[in-house]
């Protein structure tokens, strides 16, 4: 990148992530805006050490996690990873078919089982030593070397905290889905007329 | 050609595509003849697009937009001669 400007047109097309992102650590609107201020202005002001080889959306995650552990991450209560039972693997997956008798495909009743605001909620209300790697891989899409380096972790660390980050939301959606079981038996007794009601 | 445990480790690293070629090409060909696995990797899948479709990108607030603009219209070097 040869000057500011440049820069300063190829690091806005990241806002809408790094928002995003930082509405999830942040968990409200006001904090995640000052926090992507605040990375702006942080790359901007480092944009002389910004090496044209290194990944700049990667860059931007840096500062913006290494900004959100300074500066905002004793606002928040979130359990520690030792609070967290550790469940097997496939978790979810073992347990769905006892959630829910309907016979379509995992793909339907996922998607009728969890809202948005659930799943939201699981992710924001997990360890942030597993949300941030959770976040980095399953929303942004990072690959484990650019979690590695956004985090400041080794990549084995990036892995077992992807991996266990991800059973602890699969706990926490199975507590939401057992919640929402009685619904799930009661729509099944009274079939709404309006949806997917057999013509034969 | 790999079997179901061997598979299921690697299911992880296949849904973040960071599973070597040989490795791929090992795994896709269990997943071809095993229904069982094929069900279990298309669960996460999903579980996966879900995760992502609830933490999709939310719409920037315009006061934002400008608050970033404002960050790189700062004269960095009238900021650094007054520190």
């Amino acid at each position: 990148m040869a000057d500011r400007s440049a820069f300063a047109s190829e690091a806005m097309q990241y806002a809408p992530s790094l928002y995003t992102t930082a509405l999830r650590m942040t968990r409200n609107a006001a904090d995640a805006q000052d926090l992507v201020q605040e990375t702006y202005l942080k790359a901007y002001r480092s944009f002389a050490t910004f090496d044209e080889g290194t990944n700049l959306r990667a860059w931007l995650f840096r500062i913006l996690t290494n900004s959100f552990i300074n500066n905002y991450r004793a606002k928040q209560r979130r359990p520690q990873e030792s609070e967290l039972k550790d469940v097997e693997d496939l978790y979810l997956y073992h347990r769905i078919p006892q959630l829910s008798q309907l016979s379509s495909s995992a793909e339907d009743q996922l998607m009728d089982m969890f809202a948005g605001s659930e799943v939201r909620e699981a992710l924001e209300n997990l360890p942030e030593s597993f949300l941030m790697p959770v976040l980095l891989s399953d929303v942004e899409q990072f690959s484990y070397k650019e979690i590695a380096e956004i985090l400041d972790i080794p990549i084995g660390t990036v892995m077992s905290r992807l991996h266990r980050g991800r059973k602890a939301l699969q706990e926490a959606l199975y507590e939401y889905a057992m919640s929402r079981h009685l619904v799930s038996q009661q729509s099944l007794a009274n079939p709404s007329p309006s949806s997917d009601t057999p013509t034969n | 050609m790999a079997d179901c445990d061997e598979t299921l480790k690697e299911l992880e690293r296949f849904l973040d595509s960071e599973l070597a070629t040989g490795r791929l090409e090992d795994l896709i060909g269990h997943l071809g003849g095993c229904v069982d696995c094929q069900q279990t990797f298309e669960f996460h899948a999903e579980l996966r697009q879900i995760v992502r479709q609830a933490v999709q990108h939310e719409p920037l607030p315009e006061s934002l937009v400008d608050r970033i603009k404002e960050c790189f219209g700062t004269d960095l070097s009238d900021e650094l001669d007054t520190r």
